[in-house]
């Protein structure tokens, strides 16, 4: 792949967190460093556990395949690789490469002299998993708690545990990390509409500057973020989504075990009208 | 003024966050957790140790009384006025009178049922009350054991040292309200103890423990073919009666249900085929001996509608899924009906 001219003056040498000049190379149009062979090689191997453990299911049918987590009663010690171990190898391998692929974008950053910002929403999605199969199993004593792996049965698991609180919208945390995603989305297409919308005015016509953009939202609702603005709202807004959602499952056995609707008493027994 | 507000606006905001983390509900680790389902399924029912420790305490059983010979003199020929406990010998008859004030009634004692100066007198509306309680005690014992199975119950099943059981249940119908085209909510958005505090119907209880509404709203198969019409209304029911249960019976709805087939017996756990029995059980219960004692009961023991106290999953239940937490005491109380009954 040939390098686009004005590229070489990004290659830079340095800005890695571990191995030195080590793996300070790119293969193509990638570059490697420490914690890309890190990702490459727990991404390698968990992929081929879940090939294995697929193997040693009853089917191959891409729905159908599960990889379980071990039973309750292995609590947090390591379980046979067949009930449940190598669901355990495969969680550590994902972590391994998540945290890898995180740290090779912080390398990619120092080396660009840029700010962390993209790392570092990449590791909010990562808490949101890590909070599912690692902190939430840890606070409640056994590996068995994490979602399997399969892509009918981790629906499955999410149907399960949800009913294990009767009705999970009535999950304070789930209601406002459902209400970050819709406004999101909203914010996205919004954001998204608006650029497209000064980028192809009609014919003959010149493309339109933010200054048009600012004023389209100034005229439709008195107030425009503007074009720095709209991008850090949206990575609030997507982060939000992200964290409630974590916070909406780790308090969920951990610290309330009732079914959700009953947590809103404590609004029905304000002392203002109990 | 804006300081004013915005210093309003801080106090609010801070009163009802320190209000929803003093709510009573949360726990904290450590977590007991069961697995009633495939591992991976999420099948579990989670309580804290804390709470567990306190169920444990609330369901000790009480001080046991010395079993009583079948034979010897029979209770119908000491005592006059005998109609249900027939089949007893004096001395069993006389156990039973002790359990009954000791699990019923422990302060108010033998005259909460009886008229001291005449034993046999029926004057009092508790003792007529107390005498069907027998005949449904009895009755459950012995005919209704694909629910209740060898435990069997007594009196403090659902008594538990109270004259009147602390789960009991009325009629709702939510209060006056506009019909017609000015009505709005039609008994749903009442948060309340039916219910378990959701928005749902306020009373689930009087059409499916009472009445014979129907349960299964869910269609069974994945396009609308006409297997079920339910309303969403229906629906809603079905879903507040469940909450009823789980609430009832301390347990989550993934005790008898893989929720990614409710209607599906086949990967549901067989605690669903003790349940459904319950509500069968439930409805006659309520139907044959609660609901008729109406005309027995003073107006105070009456609910707002003047329907009799009823039953629920609760009422024996009381938050644990085997009650008592599956201690038998019926075992020690053939004179109740029980397996060992004569």
């Amino acid at each position: 792949m040939a390098m686009l001219s004005f590229e070489r003056k990004y290659r830079v040498r340095g800005g890695t967190l571990l191995g030195g000049d080590l793996f300070d190379f790119w293969v193509g149009p990638f570059y490697v460093g420490l914690f890309g062979v890190t990702t490459f090689i727990f991404a390698t191997l968990g992929t081929l556990l879940i090939v294995f453990a697929a193997s040693q299911g009853p089917t191959w049918n891409i729905w159908q395949i599960n990889v379980a987590p071990p039973d309750l009663k292995y609590g947090l010690a390591l379980a046979p690789l067949k009930e449940g171990g190598l669901w355990q190898v495969i969680t550590v391998c994902a972590v391994g490469a998540f945290v890898s692929w995180a740290l090779r974008e912080v390398e990619i950053c120092r080396k660009l002299g840029i700010g962390y910002h993209v790392p570092f929403a990449f590791a909010v999605a990562i808490f949101a998993y890590v909070s599912l199969v690692i902190i939430r199993p840890l606070l409640l004593g056994a590996w068995g708690y994490g979602f399997p792996y399969g892509i009918i049965s981790h629906l499955d698991w999410v149907s399960n545990t949800g009913y294990q609180y009767l009705n999970f919208q009535y999950n304070p945390a789930h209601m406002i990390a459902v209400s970050f995603f819709f406004a999101t989305t909203f914010a996205l297409s919004l954001h998204g509409s608006l650029v497209l919308s000064a980028t192809n005015p009609g014919k003959g016509e010149e493309v339109k500057t933010s200054e048009h953009e600012d004023t389209f939202f100034r005229d439709a609702i008195g107030y425009s973020i503007g074009t720095l603005g709209i991008h850090r709202l949206g990575l609030f807004l997507a982060l939000s989504a992200g964290f409630w959602s974590a916070v909406c499952i780790i308090i969920s056995g951990p610290f309330w075990t009732r079914g959700w609707p009953e947590w809103w008493n404590w609004w029905l027994n304000l002392p203002v009208w109990r | 003024m804006r300081i004013v507000l915005s210093l309003f606006g801080f106090l609010a905001a801070a009163f009802l966050t320190i209000m929803m983390f003093t709510t009573a509900g949360w726990v904290r680790p450590p977590i007991v957790g069961v697995q009633t389902g495939f591992r991976g399924t999420g099948q579990e029912q989670l309580v804290s140790a804390q709470a567990k420790r306190i169920i444990e305490a609330a369901n000790a059983l009480p001080e046991a009384i010395d079993p009583a010979s079948p034979s010897g003199e029979r209770a119908t020929a000491a005592y006059k006025n005998v109609k249900v406990l027939t089949d007893l010998s004096t001395e069993q008859f006389n156990r039973v009178m002790v359990a009954i004030t000791q699990w019923v009634s422990p302060e108010q004692g033998c005259a909460y049922c009886h008229n001291t100066e005449n034993l046999a007198d029926d004057g009092l509306y508790t003792k007529i009350v107390a005498r069907r309680m027998l005949e449904m005690t009895r009755d459950i014992n012995k005919n209704y054991t694909a629910h209740v199975a060898d435990t069997g119950v007594t009196c403090y099943t659902c008594h538990r040292g109270q004259p009147v059981p602390s789960n009991i249940w009325f009629e709702n119908k939510g209060g006056p309200h506009a019909g017609g085209w000015s009505a709005h909510n039609y008994g749903f958005g009442h948060p309340g103890a039916a219910n378990g505090s959701t928005a749902m119907t306020i009373d689930p209880l009087t059409p499916h423990l009472f009445d014979n509404a129907k349960i299964r709203v869910q269609a069974s198969t994945s396009l609308p073919e006409g297997t079920s019409n339910a309303s969403i209304q229906q629906t809603e029911q079905t879903y507040a009666l469940m909450i009823h249960i789980s609430q009832g019976l301390g347990v989550n709805c993934t005790f008898c249900h893989n929720s990614r087939n409710w209607a599906s017996w086949e990967q549901s756990n067989p605690q669903r085929v003790t349940a459904w029995h319950g509500l069968f059980m439930m409805r006659e219960l309520n139907g044959a001996y609660l609901e008729p004692l109406k005309v027995s009961y003073p107006e105070n023991r009456l609910g707002p509608l003047g329907d009799a106290p009823k039953a629920n999953c609760a009422t024996c239940h009381q938050g644990v899924s085997k009650p008592l937490l599956g201690q038998s005491m019926a075992k020690d109380f053939p004179e109740l009906g029980g397996k060992s009954a004569p």
